[in-house]
């Protein structure tokens, strides 16, 4: 007999659906189908049943083979090399729950670490503009009940939230929105033609880094005032009908990704998103969103904003927390030799960080925690599996809209395998030991 | 457990209507006991020293979703604030918006021990149950806000009290929360389309009702469940001028109606911040204090409570789930905004925001606070709070008590506004030369509030069976002070206990306490109406489902539950 666990929440994206439903064995030990998610969500449940899964920690040796070690060896060589380290990186945190995160942060506060998250190389951006000029936001729920505009810009939900648009943003049928797609407008700017473009009403193909000429355009154009014949490869004529679109709204909302936050402009595109929101709240409702990309990005944001009153980039090496995004960064500083070691929990930056950077994890003492063999996991020295979170343990996350949601355990972990929370503890543990506190 | 003896202490407790006598107090098991009672105590010597139970805070925003927005949108409210770890101390920052951690010492160094949340939308519930669970020492609750909610704004529209009781019954239940909590009711559902309710007969957009339906509403079935705390009411109209008849129309809603509960409670409506709810004038221009009209009606009205929101002239960070106010405010001075609306329950705002003495309306605000509480004709029915962060940070509390116990402190600040003159004409600060003393202070600042939220029975005084939250000042009454001398003594505990543990040792903070997390729990009738209205929004309408809506246990590692029972 199998058994179905309903209402599962998928540990993918920071759509973080909530309404999937897992088949597994009735020992509860094997996972047998996925329901509701998307491809890439079903295929992260299914992929922690791989058969080729490492399940023990393991250090490289000398001569770049892999040596299988016991948590134990592992938990002791990463205690000792934080304690050994002056500043250490301690970089991730993304795809794990709330609680390894306020773990990881007790141990970053005791040795001294600089704490960074995947922010930093996506929505970082987004969270300085939101220190330069606030967010009107919203609830993903007040989209689909009340949103009749949706702008998306420079990013692409189709391949990346797959299921954003049909529980969220455009298809669903909501208390004000009965409609459903029909009754609102979509637009989108992006110099692709992505798939999201094409299920829009409008498509703005704006020219390549050219975006905040176009936004400070839209707010020239909510007053009626002139513009040139063409802004950002746009014809004015598109420009006012398009603004006029947003105005007409009786709810506007604006999902932005890192086809913005991480091209020439960055924060500063950001910073003009959020004024032209502003600006339409004085003729209509309007909010603007980040698509946050990792399930639980957002929530290592809230829990060191608790914590330590700064979203992402926080230095604890003073003994106090400093925030200085271009200092406290994570690639700022690898690239300026200014870390000794690089613990990695819930990310992948060998796959994302420039090879100058990677090559500096390569050189310094490092640890991975990841239940994947990754590029990150290939360039340290010790590797730790964990289970999944999310699938093989709950524990708190939070939505690209912040709302916190209790991930659930559907299936057994392989036997003998960590939790990030409980190596966390143990190393917390073992360091408090070493230093005597 | 450790006894312990405070001996020789100047001990103000209005419960048992101790004045400033010496007398010893002795804690055993957690709790307060008989001097008798205990054998071989630890003595603490307060000779010479002021000893009050633990302060308990009504209303104050230090968890939650909107204050860690106040909190990582403003890295420079840290630039002054932090301060390393050492000893037991985490490392801590911010000043308006302190981390978690920061909460629970700041507080504790000022002698409070209990601590209420006062909005918490309840979608983010779990946010502000995990920051609770990080704000160390403290005990804690929260208040889920009602007055924008749809299943309360559509049973009330037919004034379906028992409906909205069993709904109010299963919410404080899924979202672990403690009390009823309205904030400008109706206007907040109005702001999801950029508008708003002013005054309590605005009909709300859509949902055909009132603001004083759903405040009357409330209030009649926060007394059919008999909860421990009131309806708890941030009224429609906050801040602007020529708001206060808004406020007692406000107030007049609950007349007639009689408490109903088994804690000792004997409001109906717990007014909050009342300060902002109390202008007269009809512009910036001619704004004017109208605490005496306020105060003339809560004096005689003795089914409800109010808190000041005293103004305290610092830089701070405005935060609330009235929308539409914080949007206003922007306007008002164009710094950063941000704004969250939450499906079917609520919205809110955060903005910067700095009171300056040089700022005519800003004095004025500062005036009409202190006014409020100094026209009190009962301190056991007016507390001092800041709103904190709106009005002014916490940490501000010594500071206000030293306005309120001193005339020539308050001379002292009205030299120092640029407008003193046209801010005398507005108030009538300067015509009032009563100074409060601490028996009244205590009232306002730990009897009171803990009588008013139905926690008589836990704290608020030192009397025997009381937890054991006790607070030793380095402040003689008996000998003239200078008034800063206030000050410095309340922000800077001789010695603290919570429940029995200490916390503060000859001023440094020694253990990190055993805090808890309160909530209600109520058992009402089956209503098989509600949960199928329930069952009906969360699929039709919410983005989460139902089963993953209720904060497990999980977030509250040290519960105290408070049972009541309504299926009578």
């Amino acid at each position: 007999m199998t058994k179905t666990v309903t209402d599962v929440i998928c540990p993918f994206c920071g759509t973080l659906c909530d309404d999937l439903e897992v088949v597994v064995s009735d020992d509860g030990k094997q996972l047998l189908e996925v329901y509701n998610a998307c491809a890439i969500g079903a295929e992260k449940f299914l992929h922690s049943q791989a058969e080729d899964r490492i399940t023990r920690p393991r250090m490289r040796q000398e001569d770049g083979s892999w040596k299988e070690i016991t948590y134990d060896e592992a938990i002791e060589y990463t205690a000792k090399m934080l304690v050994d380290s002056k500043k250490p990186l301690m970089y991730g945190w993304s795809s794990t729950n709330c609680e390894a995160q306020a773990t990881g942060s007790e141990l970053g506060e005791l040795v001294g670490a600089v704490m960074d998250n995947t922010a930093t190389v996506c929505h970082g951006t987004s969270l300085i503009a939101v220190q330069d000029i606030g967010i009107p936001s919203c609830t993903l729920g007040e989209v689909k009940n009340r949103a009749d505009r949706v702008l998306f810009w420079g990013c692409n939900p189709a391949h990346a939230h797959p299921r954003h648009m049909s529980r969220y943003s455009i298809f669903p049928r909501g208390f004000f929105t009965g409609k459903g797609h029909t009754g609102r407008k979509v637009v989108v700017i992006d110099p692709r033609p992505t798939d999201t473009a094409r299920v829009a009403d409008v498509h703005l193909q704006v020219e390549q880094g050219r975006d905040y000429e176009l936004l400070s355009a839209f707010r020239i154009a909510f007053r009626g005032e002139k513009l040139p014949d063409v802004v950002a490869g746009i014809p004015k004529e598109q420009i006012y009908e398009a603004a006029e679109t947003l105005k007409s709204g009786r709810f506007v909302i604006i999902f932005f990704g890192m086809g913005v936050t991480q091209s020439l402009g960055k924060n500063h595109n950001i910073d003009i998103a959020i004024a032209v929101t502003r600006d339409l709240n004085e003729y209509t409702k309007a909010a603007i969103m980040p698509m946050r990309g990792h399930y639980n990005v957002t929530g290592s944001g809230q829990v060191w904003g608790w914590q330590f009153g700064f979203p992402f980039a926080v230095d604890l090496s003073r003994g106090f927390a400093r925030y200085n995004p271009g200092e406290t960064t994570a690639n700022d500083l690898l690239r300026r030799d200014e870390v000794d070691s690089v613990f990695v929990l819930g990310s992948d930056p060998g796959a994302h960080f420039p090879f100058s950077s990677v090559k500096k994890m390569y050189d310094l003492p490092s640890v991975a925690i990841d239940p994947h063999e990754t590029p990150t996991t290939e360039v340290c020295k010790v590797h730790v599996p964990v289970a999944f979170v999310g699938v093989e343990i709950g524990g708190c996350a939070y939505r690209m809209d912040n709302v916190p949601i209790e991930t659930r355990k559907v299936v057994e972990a392989p036997e003998g395998m960590m939790t990030d929370e409980e190596f966390l503890d143990r190393v917390l543990a073992r360091v408090k030991e070493i230093k005597g506190v | 457990m450790a006894e312990y003896l405070i001996k020789n202490g100047f001990v103000f407790d209005p419960v048992q209507g101790i004045k400033g006598d010496k007398t010893d107090v002795a804690i055993k098991d957690g709790k307060f006991v008989e001097t008798t009672a205990v054998k071989n105590p630890k003595v603490i010597d307060a000779t010479g020293k002021t000893v009050m139970a633990g302060g308990v805070d009504i209303h104050a925003h230090v968890a939650g979703a909107k204050v860690n927005v106040g909190r990582s949108f403003r890295p420079e409210d840290k630039l002054f604030g932090f301060k390393a770890g050492r000893g037991i101390e985490r490392m801590q920052g911010g000043f308006s918006v302190p981390t978690t951690i920061k909460t629970g010492y700041d507080y504790a160094r000022m002698g409070y021990t209990t601590v209420m949340e006062a909005a918490m939308p309840p979608l983010y519930a779990r946010h502000t149950h995990e920051e609770m669970r990080d704000t160390p020492i403290l005990d804690q609750g929260a208040y889920p806000v009602f007055g924008n909610n749809w299943f309360v704004l559509e049973y009330l529209k037919n004034h379906e009290i028992e409906n909205t009781a069993a709904y109010i019954a299963w919410l404080l239940r899924a979202t672990k929360g403690y009390a009823v909590k309205v904030v400008n009711p109706g206007g907040t559902e109005a702001w999801a389309w950029g508008l708003n309710c002013e005054n309590v007969h605005d009909p709300v957009p859509y949902f055909d009702i009132t603001p004083a339906q759903i405040i009357k509403g409330l209030i009649e079935a926060n007394e059919y469940l008999g909860l421990p705390h009131s309806m708890h009411m941030h009224a429609n109209n906050l801040g602007n001028p020529g708001n206060y008849t808004t406020t007692l129309d406000s107030f007049k809603l609950s007349e007639g109606i009689k408490p109903n509960n088994k804690f000792g409670r004997e409001q109906v409506m717990h007014h909050t911040h009342v300060q902002f709810h109390s202008y007269g004038g009809d512009s910036w221009a001619n704004v004017e204090s109208k605490a005496k009209e306020i105060m003339d009606y809560v004096n005689s009205h003795d089914n409800m409570t109010i808190d000041m929101g005293q103004v305290t002239l610092d830089e701070t960070t405005t935060m609330t789930a009235d929308g539409p106010f914080e949007h206003h405010l922007t306007e008002l001075n164009h710094l950063k905004w941000a704004n969250v609306d939450v499906e079917l329950e609520t919205g809110s705002g955060v903005v910067p925001y700095v009171y300056s003495p040089d700022i005519k309306v800003c004095a004025i605000q500062w005036a009409i606070g202190l006014e409020l509480a100094l026209l009190a004709t009962d301190s056991m029915r007016v507390f001092l709070t800041t709103d904190h962060p709106n009005a002014g940070p916490f940490i501000r509390y010594p500071r206000v008590m030293k306005w309120l116990m001193s005339q020539e402190s308050r001379d002292q600040q009205f030299d120092a506004f640029k407008h003193k003159d046209k801010v005398i004409d507005a108030t009538n600060l300067a015509g009032i030369d009563r100074e409060l003393d601490l028996y009244e202070i205590a009232q306002m600042t730990r009897a009171g509030p803990a009588k008013s939220l139905g926690l008589a029975h836990m704290y608020g005084s030192l009397a025997p069976g009381l937890e054991a939250d006790v607070a030793v000042y380095d402040f003689n009454p008996n000998e003239p002070y200078a008034p800063d001398t206030i000050e410095t003594a309340f922000s800077n505990a001789r010695h603290l206990f919570k429940t029995g543990v200490q916390i503060i040792n000859d001023r440094e903070i020694v253990s990190n306490g055993n805090k808890r997390t309160l909530w209600v729990n109520t058992k009402v009738n089956e209503n098989a109406q509600v949960m199928r209205d329930v069952k009906e929004k969360f699929l039709r309408y919410y983005t989460v489902t139902l089963n993953n809506y209720e904060v497990s246990g999980h977030y509250l590692p040290n519960p105290y539950v408070i049972e009541v029972d309504a299926t009578q």
